[in-house]
C-alpha cells in the first residue's frame, strides 16, 4: 500500500506538507475519510477539524475555515481560505473570540461565521493538548 | 557668532533631522518591498490549486456559460471600479497616478452609457473621492501597507453583493480593478483588470513543460455545480488579494524612491549650506582682522 503525498494551503502561504496514512475531512455530504489508493474527489470543505495521520504516526491537526480539497493519484491538495495547524492556534484568543462573537447578535451572519470558525479553532487547539 | 553664520547653522541642523526621517522612511519602505513580494510569492499556490479546481469542476458543470458569474448581462449599465490607492502620503504620484487611471476609465465607461459606482482602498483615494464629492460603493482604510486576505475577502464579499443584486434593485454588471502592478524595484505601471464578469475560459492552467494534463475523473461532493458556486467567488477574493499584494509593493517602492530622492536632495542642501556657512564664517574671521589692524594702525598713528 502506498501513501498519500498531502499538500496543505491557504490564500496567503503553504501551511503544511509531507506524506500521510490517511486524511480525514468534513464535506458537506458527512465526513469523508482519504485512504492511499482512492478514488479521485473533489469536495468542498465545511469549517471542521482537519485530521491527517502522517506516515511515522503522528496526527495532525489542522482547523480549515472555508476550502476544498482535490484527491487524485494519492495527491491529496487541500486549499483552505484560512488554516491554522492545532500548535498554532491561541487558545486564549480563540476563546476570548468565541465570547465576541456569541454575545453579539445571534442572527448577524458574520458573527455566527465568526463564532464557528473560533469554535473549530479550540475543537482543534484542545484536541491536540 | 555673526548671525548670519547662526541662521545657515540652525538651518543644516534642521535639513540633516528631515534628512534622518527620510533615510529612515527610505529603508523601512525597502524591506517592505521584499515582504508584499514573499507574500505575493506565498500566495500563488493557491492560486494554481483554485484554478485547477474551477477549471476541472467547470468542465464537469452543467452550463458553465450560464453561470451568473460569467454570463455577461444583456444590459450593461452599471459598473463598479475599485481603486486601490495608499493610506499616507510621501510615495510621490503613486495614488495621484491610480486615481489619474480611475477617472480615465470612468470617462470611458460612462462614454459607453454606464454609471460607474467607485470602490475606493487607501485614505488618500477616499479623501479624493469624498473632496468631489462623489458617492462611493465602499471605502477600506488602514491596511494599504500590509494587506491581509481577510481585507480582500471583504472587499470581495462587498463586489460580489453589489454584483449578485438584481438588476432593477441596482446591481452592477460589471468590476473592474485599478490597481498598480509592480513590475520590478524601478518600474510600476497602473493597470486595470476585469474581474466580473469572470473570463474562465482564458484562464487555462499552466502545467509544468508545458504538458497538458487532462483532468483526472473526479467524482464531486456534494456536485460539480455546487462545488464550482463555491469556488468562483474565491476567485474574486484571490483577484483582490492579489491586487492588494502588487499594489502595496508598489506602494512601497514608489515610497522608497520619492524617499530616496528627499534623501539625496537633503544631501545636496547640506553641502551648500555648509559651504554658505563656512564662507560666512571666513568672512565673519577676516573682518575681525581688519579691524583689529585698523585699530592698531589707528593707535599707532594718533
Amino acid at each position: 500500500m502506498g501513501e498519500l503525498k498531502v499538500a496543505l494551503v491557504s490564500a496567503e502561504r503553504s501551511i503544511w506538507e509531507g506524506s500521510a496514512k490517511s486524511v480525514v475531512a468534513k464535506t458537506p455530504d458527512g465526513e469523508i475519510g482519504i485512504l492511499p489508493g482512492h478514488s479521485p474527489v473533489l469536495a468542498l470543505l465545511l469549517d471542521a477539524p482537519l485530521r491527517i495521520e502522517t506516515t511515522d504516526g503522528t496526527k495532525v491537526l489542522v482547523a480549515v475555515h472555508g476550502g476544498f480539497f482535490s484527491v487524485d493519484s494519492d495527491q491529496v491538495n487541500v486549499i483552505a481560505e484560512t488554516a491554522e495547524l492545532a500548535e498554532e492556534i491561541d487558545i486564549d484568543r480563540a476563546k476570548a473570540a468565541l465570547e465576541r462573537a456569541k454575545a453579539a447578535a445571534a442572527d448577524d451572519d458574520p458573527a455566527v461565521q465568526a463564532a464557528k470558525r473560533a469554535e473549530t479553532r479550540l475543537a482543534v487547539a484542545v484536541g491536540t493538548r | 557668532m555673526g548671525a548670519q553664520l547662526r541662521v545657515f547653522r540652525r538651518r543644516i541642523r534642521s535639513v540633516q533631522a528631515t534628512k534622518k526621517i527620510t533615510k529612515a522612511m527610505e529603508l523601512i519602505a525597502s524591506s517592505r518591498i521584499v515582504k508584499a513580494q514573499q507574500r505575493l510569492e506565498a500566495s500563488t499556490p493557491y492560486l494554481i490549486q483554485l484554478t485547477q479546481a474551477v477549471s476541472a469542476a467547470a468542465s464537469h458543470a452543467t452550463d458553465i456559460a450560464n453561470h451568473p458569474l460569467v454570463r455577461a448581462p444583456e444590459v450593461r449599465d452599471r459598473a463598479a471600479v475599485l481603486v486601490i490607492t495608499a493610506d499616507r502620503g510621501l510615495a510621490g504620484a503613486y495614488s495621484a497616478n491610480a486615481i489619474r487611471e480611475a477617472a480615465g476609465l470612468t470617462r470611458l465607461l460612462n462614454e459607453q452609457g454606464l454609471d460607474v459606482t467607485p470602490y475606493v482602498v487607501g485614505r488618500k483615494g477616499v479623501a479624493w473621492y469624498r473632496f468631489r464629492g462623489i458617492t462611493m460603493g465602499g471605502q477600506y482604510t488602514g491596511f494599504t501597507d500590509q494587506p491581509t486576505y481577510a481585507d480582500a475577502r471583504r472587499i470581495g464579499d462587498d463586489l460580489l453583493q453589489a454584483f449578485l443584486t438584481p438588476e432593477s434593485e441596482g446591481g452592477i454588471d460589471e468590476i473592474h480593478i485599478v490597481y498598480t502592478h509592480f513590475v520590478n524595484m524601478a518600474v510600476q505601471q497602473v493597470r486595470v483588470r476585469r474581474v466580473l464578469p469572470l473570463e474562465i475560459v482564458d484562464e487555462v492552467v499552466e502545467t509544468k513543460a508545458g504538458e497538458s494534463l487532462p483532468f483526472p475523473l473526479y467524482e464531486f461532493e456534494p456536485g460539480a455545480d455546487t462545488v464550482l458556486d463555491a469556488l468562483l467567488p474565491r476567485y474574486i477574493d484571490h483577484a483582490v488579494y492579489t491586487a492588494l499584494l502588487m499594489s502595496a509593493a508598489s506602494e512601497h517602492a514608489a515610497r522608497r524612491r520619492a524617499m530616496k530622492s528627499a534623501t539625496d536632495n537633503a544631501e545636496d542642501l547640506i553641502r551648500s549650506l555648509t559651504r554658505q556657512a563656512n564662507a560666512a564664517r571666513q568672512a565673519e574671521i577676516t573682518q575681525e582682522i581688519s579691524e583689529i589692524v585698523g585699530g592698531a594702525d589707528a593707535l599707532a598713528s594718533a
